[in-house]
């Protein structure tokens, strides 16, 4: 009687990264930049949050960095596999208007995110740069996707092995010094999005994050994604997950995001000394 | 009635109360006196007909006895649980006036739970109208609302954003007040009469305002479920939970098993429990059986405790500390919390409710030491859905306003529960959404 979401696609993108598309229609037909879905993949698992990266006909993509127990199972899934529950589209579109030039900047697995953005200030009539930044050329991510999608990419590597040797926010400071920039979006970790939203504050350049908070419900009843930004208690999952990267106070988030660490680390344990190599989980007990 | 021990109690979820034998039903239901002008019915928001289905009882026709009641209400195992019947059927029953009141929700409760086990009947079905409703939360309104319009012969879509139906009673009331297996038989019951429930579909996203104005009429159950928090410094440290949150990591998501299953919470070894509700005394038993040793903290004085009679009763058996008059004003911590510091109260003047109002003691504050704190003190109607429909007109408070059909400020639309009154009761909500399916049912009729 109960509805599952079937796997189309499982593929490993880099180390630890990997991407699945799913079969949910009722996000794929609703779904905007900027929004998330919830997953649940069975009866004993935890809700994660991971944004939707891109939407063929019923079909949604996301793509993760395995972390922790969740996104461990989840990466060992194959096609045909189901997922129990998927909740969704979640969070607020994208604020996507026609203001000039946009630079979406990407770091790690947030560069995820960007394509769907970047089509959208596309087609609202903006030129749009992409920067992607990795920690090495190995971790790269939608490389092609996003120099499709955009006007022009610039891409980074903190150890120099492709593109400009440095980070992703050092390319947006050369880029704002080349030209004029009308609005950014930064994704990727918290700490990442913190120090490259220095880069435009000065200058007063509209800047959006997408904050990544536990989270719960997904749907503003419990309050675990709450977040400061501009000194008020906000809800990420439904008054989000981006907001206005000057105003956001990153501290209490880090703190917030790192609260159930000592769980994460026995679960991810347990997880992988009894799950065997093939499925992930099925003997979990 | 039939309690297990505290000591047995707090080690696990299993429910508390054991129930009547029948036997004890049987003799319980022979003390009524069958009144000709029965109060009881008075005090019942569904005005279920008790001294009929009590006399059935005595008969020994259980069967005949869950008929009556569910003429009147779908969900009887709930409500005979979770009730606050001293305020209601009990409150006014005319033998409370001198010794105990018949035990009504005991029976009801017993009834059900008769019934459940020796085979649910299967309400009748009126012929298909053609027409399409959808119906807006799965909760106690959502359910009562989409079982009458199923019953009336119309299909019925049930849109629930969460994994499961049920509400506040999947994630928030606690299985050892309400055992899910119940809660779930009787969501079963509703769903076997052919209404289309479609979970993880959060209306207002993945179904827009304008699809769902494309039904024919459309009811609106979707709950107060927005925390309160008290804007105190240090309230976003780990460690401090809305009673939401706390209450659906282990309720919804069985953080109580962790590791087994994969929610986490934190098992606090001291805990605060700010409020004075049911959501209070709930937040604070679920505390004590995950280990904690566990304060609740009320800013009005205890004759004044919202909660059930019999929740407060129990979490004092089970060893939950009261401190009454007095009021958190400050989370203490650097990484995570270390403890709550609170004010005294005085009460002074009757305030708009009729009740002292609290007024925070300068100079007399004191410090509790915890790794956990939970706010219980209320939530508000749920904004997301109602506040991207602007003709929909709202009170002060966020809530949508009915009027005694259940009809908003839209012609199509109708709403009850939570959503319409603010947090109020179960039955309360069973109550209104029955009054606004009748009220489609004239409408849809009429067209
Ligand atoms: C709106 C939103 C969108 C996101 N999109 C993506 C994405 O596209 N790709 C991606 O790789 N990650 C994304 N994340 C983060 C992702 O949800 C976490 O990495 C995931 O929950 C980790 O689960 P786990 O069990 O594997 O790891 P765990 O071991 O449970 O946790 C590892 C870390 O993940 C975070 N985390 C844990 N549980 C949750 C939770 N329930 N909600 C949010 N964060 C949690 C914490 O910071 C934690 O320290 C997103 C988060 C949010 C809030
Ligand atoms: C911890 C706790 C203990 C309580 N104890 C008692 C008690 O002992 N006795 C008593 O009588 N009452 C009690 N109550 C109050 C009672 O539970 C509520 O009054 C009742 O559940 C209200 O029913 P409802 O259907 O209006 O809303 P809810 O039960 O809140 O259900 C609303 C449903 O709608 C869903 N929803 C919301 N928005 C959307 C959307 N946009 N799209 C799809 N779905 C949506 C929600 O996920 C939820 O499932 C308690 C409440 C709590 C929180
Ligand atoms: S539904 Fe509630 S108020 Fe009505 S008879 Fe049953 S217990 Fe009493
Ligand atoms: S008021 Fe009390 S005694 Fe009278 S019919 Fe109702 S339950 Fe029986
Ligand atoms: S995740 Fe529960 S309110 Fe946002």
């Amino acid at each position: 009687m109960k509805i599952l979401y079937r796997i189309e696609k499982s593929q490993s993108l880099a180390d630890k990264v990997h991407q699945l598309w799913v079969n949910a229609p009722h996000v794929a037909h609703h779904a905007q930049a900027g929004q998330f879905v919830i997953f649940r993949i069975d009866e004993k698992g935890e809700r994660i949050p991971l944004t939707i990266s891109a939407v063929d006909g019923d079909s949604i993509r996301v793509i993760f960095m395995t972390i922790g127990k969740t996104t461990t199972h989840l990466a060992r899934l194959s096609a045909g596999d189901h997922i129990q529950d998927i909740a969704g589209p979640l969070g607020k579109p994208s604020e996507i208007v026609k203001s000039g030039t946009c630079v979406l900047v990407g770091g790690g697995v947030g560069t995820a995110s960007l394509p769907i953005i970047a089509r959208a200030a596309k087609s609202a009539g903006n030129r749009v740069i992409g920067i992607v930044g990795a920690r090495n050329a190995d971790l790269l991510i939608l490389e092609d996707e996003m120099r499709d999608a955009c006007d022009e990419l610039q891409i980074s590597t903190d150890d120099g092995s492709k593109g400009f040797h440095g980070f992703a926010a050092d390319l947006l400071k050369q880029t704002m010094a080349r030209e004029k920039v009308d609005c950014v979006w930064i994704i990727g970790p918290a700490i990442m999005m913190k120090v490259t939203a220095e880069a435009t504050r000065t200058a007063g350049i509209k800047t959006y994050v997408s904050l990544n908070p536990i989270m719960v419900d997904g749907t503003g009843m419990c309050g675990s994604c709450r977040v400061i930004v501009d000194g008020e208690t906000r809800f990420a999952c439904v008054d989000g997950p981006e907001f206005d990267a000057h105003k956001v106070d990153f501290n209490t988030l880090m703190q917030r995001i790192r609260m159930y660490q000592p769980e994460e680390k026995e679960s991810l344990e347990k997880f992988q000394s009894h799950a065997c190599a093939c499925k992930g989980g099925e003997h979990h007990a | 009635m039939h309690d297990r021990t505290v000591n047995q109690r707090i080690q696990d979820f299993s429910e508390v109360s054991t129930g009547m034998t029948a036997t004890d039903a049987k003799a319980e239901a022979e003390r009524c006196l069958q009144c000709k002008k029965p109060l009881c019915v008075t005090g019942c928001p569904v005005t279920i007909d008790i001294p009929a289905f009590i006399r059935e009882v005595a008969a020994g026709d259980f069967r005949k006895a869950a008929a009556i009641i569910k003429e009147q209400n779908m969900l009887p195992a709930i409500c005979g649980r979770v009730c606050p019947q001293e305020v209601q059927c009990e409150g006014v029953c005319i033998l409370g006036k001198k010794a105990n009141p018949i035990a009504i929700g005991e029976l009801e409760r017993f009834v059900a739970d008769e019934e459940r086990t020796h085979g649910m009947m299967m309400p009748q079905k009126k012929v298909s109208t053609g027409r399409r409703v959808a119906v807006v939360g799965a909760g106690p309104a959502g359910l009562t609302a989409s079982a009458e319009l199923a019953r009336m012969g119309y299909h019925v879509t049930l849109f629930e954003s969460l994994h499961a139906a049920g509400g506040v009673l999947m994630y928030g009331i606690p299985s050892f007040r309400l055992p899910k297996e119940i809660v779930k038989a009787e969501i079963d019951a509703v769903l076997t009469l052919g209404v289309d429930l479609k979970l993880n579909h959060l209306v207002g996203r993945s179904v827009t305002v304008n699809e769902l104005l494309n039904y024919d009429a459309v009811f609106l159950g979707t709950g107060a479920g927005l925390p309160y928090f008290m804007g105190l410094p240090g309230e976003n440290l780990p460690g401090v939970y809305s009673a939401n949150e706390f209450l659906t990591r282990v309720n919804l998501m069985h953080a109580d098993r962790f590791p087994v299953y994969d929610t986490p919470v934190k098992r606090g070894s001291r805990v605060v429990v700010a409020g004075g509700g049911n959501v209070a005394m709930d937040a604070a038993r679920v505390a004590r059986r995950l280990g904690g040793r566990v304060t609740l903290v009320y800013r009005r004085r205890e004759e004044d405790l919202p909660a059930r009679i019999a929740e407060v009763e129990h979490a004092k058996e089970e060893g939950i500390e009261f401190v009454m008059c007095a009021n958190p004003v400050r989370i203490l911590g650097d990484q995570a919390i270390t403890g709550v510091e609170c004010s005294r109260m005085s009460m002074c003047e009757l305030d708009a409710s009729g009740r002292p109002e609290p007024k925070e003691i300068d100079g007399e504050n004191f410090t509790i030491d915890a790794d956990v704190f939970i706010a219980a003190i209320g939530q508000g109607p749920n904004p997301l859905l109602i506040g991207e429909i602007p003709e929909l007109t709202r009170g002060k408070r966020g809530n949508v306003i009915i009027d005694e059909n259940g009809h908003t400020s839209m012609r199509k639309v109708f709403a009850g529960g939570d959503v319409a009154t603010g947090a109020a009761t179960v039955i309360l909500a069973m109550g209104a959404a029955k009054t606004a399916a009748h009220a489609i049912d004239r409408m849809l009729r009429e067209e």
